[in-house]
């Protein structure tokens, strides 16, 4: 199997990519936190990095924003090389990392106007940035108390408009939502994907397919410091069998004959109707819109009165289960074939870069 | 090579990297950060009792309660002038140790890997730590001087003084970066509180900090001897009030801060720098 091009993109004439990582390894002493990942951002988008803890994702940020050195393989952010570039690489880049990384003791404004002189902006510059991005992210009203009383949301809020001050040309947001509730992440995918609007180049590391879906254009999935799928967000939804949709018979007692019934249909993508008896419901995995229709047309036709509907997208775990045939939680034994998941990477790698 | 050809590069075929931080940044950065850790007190007042009340805590214990033993009951007086020149050299050692911990907490947080993905430069962190530390060591110092005084503190060289209190901070300077390594190397703050102890707790008591080595063990005689903190603490007595060369005990409280010094601050600044 040949690669398409071991080295970065780099031809002098077009743009290079806004990201472009090879062959990148890190070992922390025995284990290897990654093991050969290869990853393109274009400019201008948002690449997410699936993956559940453990599987390399913090490694590869912190690897990309120079706050660690490769053991092996090459990355460059914004044309600059992560080893040999690191003081130019700095300016262009904003890192928010999987913990809030603000200074709690000091005032949201305190620590956006640190950061404007940490980047050489004039005291009047860093004051008029920090008030410009206290604004914009609805902290002004907050802006004089210390961070530590900040809500979660006001917090990662702000850990955000830090790494805005030096408006970076790329962007690494390291599980921006992880710990968050409902509501608060929403709030935050909302303020994403305005930064997105502006033009940044964003890469996002995830542990939720739902956030990876609203926010990112093109997905990397990574376990155990490899790359096991890689493309756009519905081709690989595509390939984890899209969403599930969820049945509540108004009759308990029709569970099994809906489960049937579905079966018998045909309609649906791949795999059987389940019926989880706990909460009364009949799941199916449906690839789209006109599946959902028919399933609902074909069972009122049975006469089945449907008293609730829903659609899931697939947990992280369904996805792993269907691109590598275990669990994301799942440890491996010392006998797990490998194989399979990292051709399928390549194969998957090359379509993308094509 | 012409400054021409340079310029016509293309940005994109460049591989090279910024300088380093100039010297004019480098003290932007620098004060940018000491503001912070000036923000921290203000916000948390808290974090300066050790600083207002060990020194005074210290002083009465010691005069009061071993004064008397030590000097002979009634001679508080003398050993008030006996003491506070060695807890000056105690203080920096004291003040030292949080440096370690409050480092190690700061690491726990995010915010160090936020300074480290900027464009400053790295010492630039512990440098503004340094700073504010041997500001704190200096306010230390005045109240310990103070409670001195109000004890029957007598200074009959002024200028001594004020060398004595310029090497007590250059020697707890030194210290400082000691800790700094251990802030950023080990796990948890208590686990620096708990090796600094075990270090400091023999060094301090077995040096001429507290009472003449005269009376104690022969081997315990040879240890004081090369402690440098009884070297600094004898620098400090002789600076304030005469009555015995200084110039050894300068001298080696000197060279042992720039050895300390010159060993470890590269290894705290790498250490930092490479911190997983």
């Amino acid at each position: 199997m040949t690669r398409i091009d071991n080295e970065p993109r780099h031809d002098g004439h077009g743009r290079p990519d806004a990201v472009s990582v090879r062959g990148l390894v890190k070992h922390y002493g025995e284990t290897k936190a990654l093991d050969g990942v290869d990853l393109d951002v274009r400019e201008g988008t948002v690449r997410g990095v699936l993956g559940p803890n453990g599987a390399g994702k913090t490694t590869l940020v912190r690897i990309m924003s120079t706050l660690l050195v490769p053991d092996s393989g090459h990355a460059t952010v914004a044309g600059f090389d992560v080893v040999r570039q690191p003081r130019r690489l700095r300016r262009v880049i904003g890192l928010t990392g999987q913990y809030a990384s603000v200074d709690e003791k000091l005032s949201g404004r305190e620590n956006l106007y640190l950061i404007g002189r940490l980047l050489d902006l004039t005291r009047k510059d860093a004051r008029t940035r920090a008030d410009e991005l206290l604004e914009r992210f609805s902290l002004t009203e907050a802006s004089k108390r210390p961070a530590s009383t900040y809500s979660g949301g006001m917090r990662r809020r702000l850990d955000l408009a830090a790494s805005m001050i030096g408006s970076p040309t790329v962007l690494f947001l390291d599980e921006p939502t992880t710990g968050l509730d409902p509501r608060t992440r929403k709030e935050v995918w909302g303020e994403v994907k305005r930064m997105v609007g502006d033009g940044v180049t964003v890469l996002l590391t995830t542990q939720y397919m739902e956030e990876a879906e609203q926010l990112a254009n093109e997905l990397t999935v990574i376990d155990r410091g490899r790359v096991i799928a890689n493309g756009g967000i519905d081709e690989l939804k595509a390939k984890v069998g899209g969403r599930t949709l969820r049945i509540r018979p108004a009759d308990p007692l029709e569970l099994r004959p809906t489960a049937a019934a579905l079966d018998e249909f045909g309609l649906t993508g791949p795999g059987n109707a389940t019926v989880d008896i706990a909460t009364g419901t009949v799941l199916v995995p449906i690839l789209s819109d006109e599946q959902l229709t028919a399933v609902v047309g074909a069972l009122t036709a049975r006469g089945i009165t449907l008293a609730g509907l829903s659609t899931e997208l697939p947990s992280l775990d369904e996805v792993f289960l269907s691109l590598t045939g275990h669990r994301a939680s799942e440890p491996t034994g010392p006998g797990d074939p490998r194989d399979t998941p990292a051709d399928r990477s390549h194969e998957s790698y090359e379509e993308a870069a094509v | 090579m012409s400054a021409a050809t340079v310029i016509d590069k293309p940005a994109a075929l460049d591989t090279g990297d910024d300088p380093h931080v100039g010297p004019r940044a480098h003290l932007r950065h620098i004060s940018a950060l000491i503001r912070r850790n000036v923000l921290w007190i203000r916000q948390d007042p808290e974090s300066m009792f050790d600083v207002i009340l060990m020194p005074i805590v210290f002083t009465l214990l010691f005069v009061f309660v071993f004064g008397g033993a030590i000097a002979g009951k009634g001679n508080q007086d003398e050993y008030v002038n006996y003491v506070v020149p060695g807890l000056m050299a105690m203080m920096g050692m004291n003040i030292a140790m949080g440096v370690g911990t409050g480092f190690n907490q700061d690491f726990q947080t995010g915010v160090m890997d936020r300074f480290r993905s900027l464009p400053i430069s790295r010492a630039s962190v512990l440098i503004a730590k340094i700073m504010v530390e041997i500001g704190r060591l200096l306010l230390a110092t005045a109240i310990l001087l103070g409670v001195g005084f109000l004890l029957g503190l007598s200074v009959s060289n002024v200028p001594g003084l004020f060398a004595a209190i310029g090497l007590a901070l250059v020697f707890g300077s030194s210290i400082m970066w000691i800790f700094l390594t251990m802030g950023v190397v080990m796990k948890n703050a208590q686990a620096i509180q708990g090796m600094g102890f075990l270090v400091l707790m023999p060094l301090q008591f077995g040096s001429s900090i507290f009472s003449p080595p005269s009376t104690m063990p022969g081997w315990l005689q040879t240890f004081t001897d090369y402690n440098p903190l009884s070297s600094l603490a004898d620098a400090a007595r002789g600076l304030m009030n005469g009555g015995q060369p200084v110039a050894h005990d300068v001298m080696i409280t000197l060279l042992w801060s720039l050895v300390i010094t010159v060993v470890m601050a590269p290894v705290a600044i790498h250490k930092y720098r490479t911190k997983t």
